[in-house]
């Protein structure tokens, strides 16, 4: 190609706007860790933009050191493994029968699950019947009202019948394998990338969500960590959250201890993104191919 | 039953078919694996619905929704009445149309910029950066923004002041607070939903281009003469898709977001039967507006998604 004027004209522009997204993006995050390695006076005088001042470690050492903060984590890592374990096991155990065209039946069960997409009890009925069986402040008021996405459901449908090959299922089946043993022996090792990617958008959705921890968690033994991080973060900004924070808060945090408490919940999600991305992006891939 | 119905069911057509359970035993490991996951829909999705009752209520807590009183529709009554329920609903279409106008284009302009980069390494550090902000938790992103954006000690306007500004109210006034909260929405989504243009201009057949080149098209040209015209589909099918979930907003992102002081202008109807359902108990009252919710947002989804198949693969324009 030709490289005239107009030529570095455009990409000027063009790799300037993308600098300034990508900047816009970064920077954010870059200014929060460079906080939460401050001391508590640079932070208080203003003087920490993208790179830490002062040098210290007082904030997490706050944070680490915070008792219930580290119950948080443990809590959500737990919460985070049997929610993708059990979701994972429920959308293929509904995708697999449902991709099969001899089903009878098939239908009106497809029908049942997309009408929940489009329509929903709401808020409130959602909560008494949480209520109702006795769930609130358990673990399982995390898990059970979400543990099938008719979205992620559709997903691997659509997967099972357009890339395993119904040959193999065949030869299978004459073989004398039922249909439980052709899911796990042939179909299952044939869809680990699309599994893999729904696991990840189950358990990045259960480690960010918090929505449903507001809803049904007064217990602070069992906040998950963005509701934990939500009551630190929001503690002095916002009057009404002092008094579901406890007795024994912690004083007034910092921006220093805040952004500790940042960095601390979202390391996992930041330092596994780079290498899973991929598995992210084809996930809405074969999404797309359905939408 | 008459003569001639009898008949017919002994007509012919009897032997071939097969009765419900012959399908049952023939398929019983599947029906086997979809009965956790139908029973899972029924308790957690359509259990819910016959809760909905509560809004026709008088719901009492010790009675449970079966015994509580019958009230038709006087909680609807009571929530027309109310100056907060317009409020909330103003706040939520208004919020949900500017964020249609901003967040809605700003994928498909990224897709279009991300194209044109030459650099194969700089496309995809671009793309790994911009899709970032979609994997952090609202939580964060609110926290991030509250200390970045504060009046005095937040970075932005600390800057702004070096340059000579005064401080902005991003977060504590209503029209800042407004702008605010689309800018964080098209932030947080922007890169993310660009993946769908790119893969929809990724299938546009090279041909296409080379013909436009020889007619001596420049690329913006080809831009607005082959490129939008072959993505134009995946565009309308998502811009009715978010027509249709116009009335819906989410929780997470009003609640981190929100504060008291912006409250005229933040509260949307989710965080509205939060407060009135669950944090005032007043459950009745507080589903009834979800369910004036739902059935509008129902509809709109219907009559938006009957549109799109009407206009098929090439409507509107």
């Amino acid at each position: 190609m030709k490289k005239t004027a107009s030529w570095y004209l455009k990409n000027t522009i063009l790799y300037g706007v993308m600098v300034i997204l990508i900047l816009a993006c970064l920077l954010p995050f870059i200014h929060v860790v460079a906080l939460s390695f401050s001391s508590n006076r640079a932070v208080t005088s203003r003087e920490v933009f993208l790179w830490p001042v002062e040098w210290n470690l007082s904030a997490y050492r706050q944070v680490m050191g915070d008792a219930s903060m580290v119950r948080s984590l443990w809590f959500t890592i737990l919460l985070t493994v049997l929610y993708t374990v059990i979701c994972m096991a429920m959308t293929i155990m509904a995708a697999y029968p449902l991709s099969k065209s001899r089903l009878k039946g098939r239908r009106l069960f497809m029908g049942l699950i997309i009408f929940t997409m489009y329509f929903s009890g709401g808020m409130i009925p959602d909560y008494l019947l949480v209520s109702g069986l006795g769930l609130v402040n358990s673990i399982w008021a995390l898990i059970l009202p979400g543990a099938v996405n008719a979205f992620n459901l559709i997903i691997l449908r659509t997967y099972f019948m357009n890339s395993v090959p119904g040959e193999l299922e065949e030869s299978a089946s004459l073989d004398g394998l039922n249909d439980i043993g052709i899911l796990i022996r042939i179909v299952l090792p044939l869809s680990l990338p699309i599994i893999a990617t729904l696991s990840l958008f189950y358990a990045v959705n259960r480690w960010n969500g918090f929505q449903d921890a507001v809803f049904y968690i007064n217990d602070q033994a069992k906040y998950p960590l963005p509701l934990k991080i939500y009551n630190i973060i929001f503690n002095n900004s916002r009057p009404e959250l002092l008094m579901t924070s406890g007795a024994d808060a912690t004083p007034v945090p910092g921006d220093g201890l805040k952004g500790a408490s940042i960095v601390f919940s979202t390391l996992p999600i930041l330092v596994l993104y780079p290498w899973l991305q991929k598995y992210f992006v084809s996930g809405v891939m074969v999404g797309a191919v359905k939408a | 039953m008459s003569a001639s119905d009898a008949r017919q069911m002994q007509g012919p057509e009897k032997p071939r078919k097969k009765n419900i359970f012959f399908y049952l035993r023939r398929d019983k490991y599947l029906y086997l694996l979809l009965l956790p996951p139908m029973v899972y829909f029924l308790i957690f999705k359509y259990g819910p619905m016959y809760g909905i009752t509560v809004a026709f209520k008088e719901y009492n807590i010790f009675k449970g929704i079966g015994a509580s009183e019958w009230v038709g529709l006087e909680y609807f009554r009571e929530v027309f009445r109310m100056k907060e329920f317009y409020r909330v609903l103003r706040n939520t279409l208004l919020l949900n149309g500017v964020d249609l106008l901003f967040s809605f284009p700003a994928p498909i302009l990224l897709a279009l910029l991300l194209t044109e980069l030459n650099s194969k390494w700089f496309k995809r550090l671009s793309q790994t950066v911009l899709y970032l902000p979609h994997f952090i938790s609202w939580v964060v992103i609110g926290g991030i923004m509250y200390q970045l954006l504060s009046p005095d000690s937040g970075y932005v306007n600390i800057l702004i002041r070096a340059l000579g500004g005064s401080s902005v109210p991003f977060l504590t006034e209503r029209v800042h607070w407004v702008a605010s909260y689309v800018l964080i929405g098209v932030w947080q989504s922007m890169g993310w939903g660009s993946i769908l243009y790119l893969a929809s201009i990724t299938n546009i057949p090279p041909e296409l281009y080379e013909a436009a080149m020889i007619d001596g098209a420049s690329r913006l040209q080809q831009i607005r003469h082959v490129t939008l015209p072959c993505i134009r589909p995946t565009i309308v099918t998502m811009l009715i898709l978010n027509v249709g979930k116009m009335m819906t907003i989410g929780f997470e992102r009003p609640y981190t977001i929100g504060n008291t002081l912006v409250r005229e202008v933040s509260d949307v109807i989710s965080t509205f039967v939060y407060r009135v359902g669950l944090q005032s108990s007043n459950y009745s009252l507080a589903t009834a507006v979800g369910l004036f919710q739902s059935v509008i947002g129902l509809v709109l989804i219907l009559s938006t998604n009957y549109i799109s198949q009407k206009l098929g693969d090439d409507g509107i324009w």
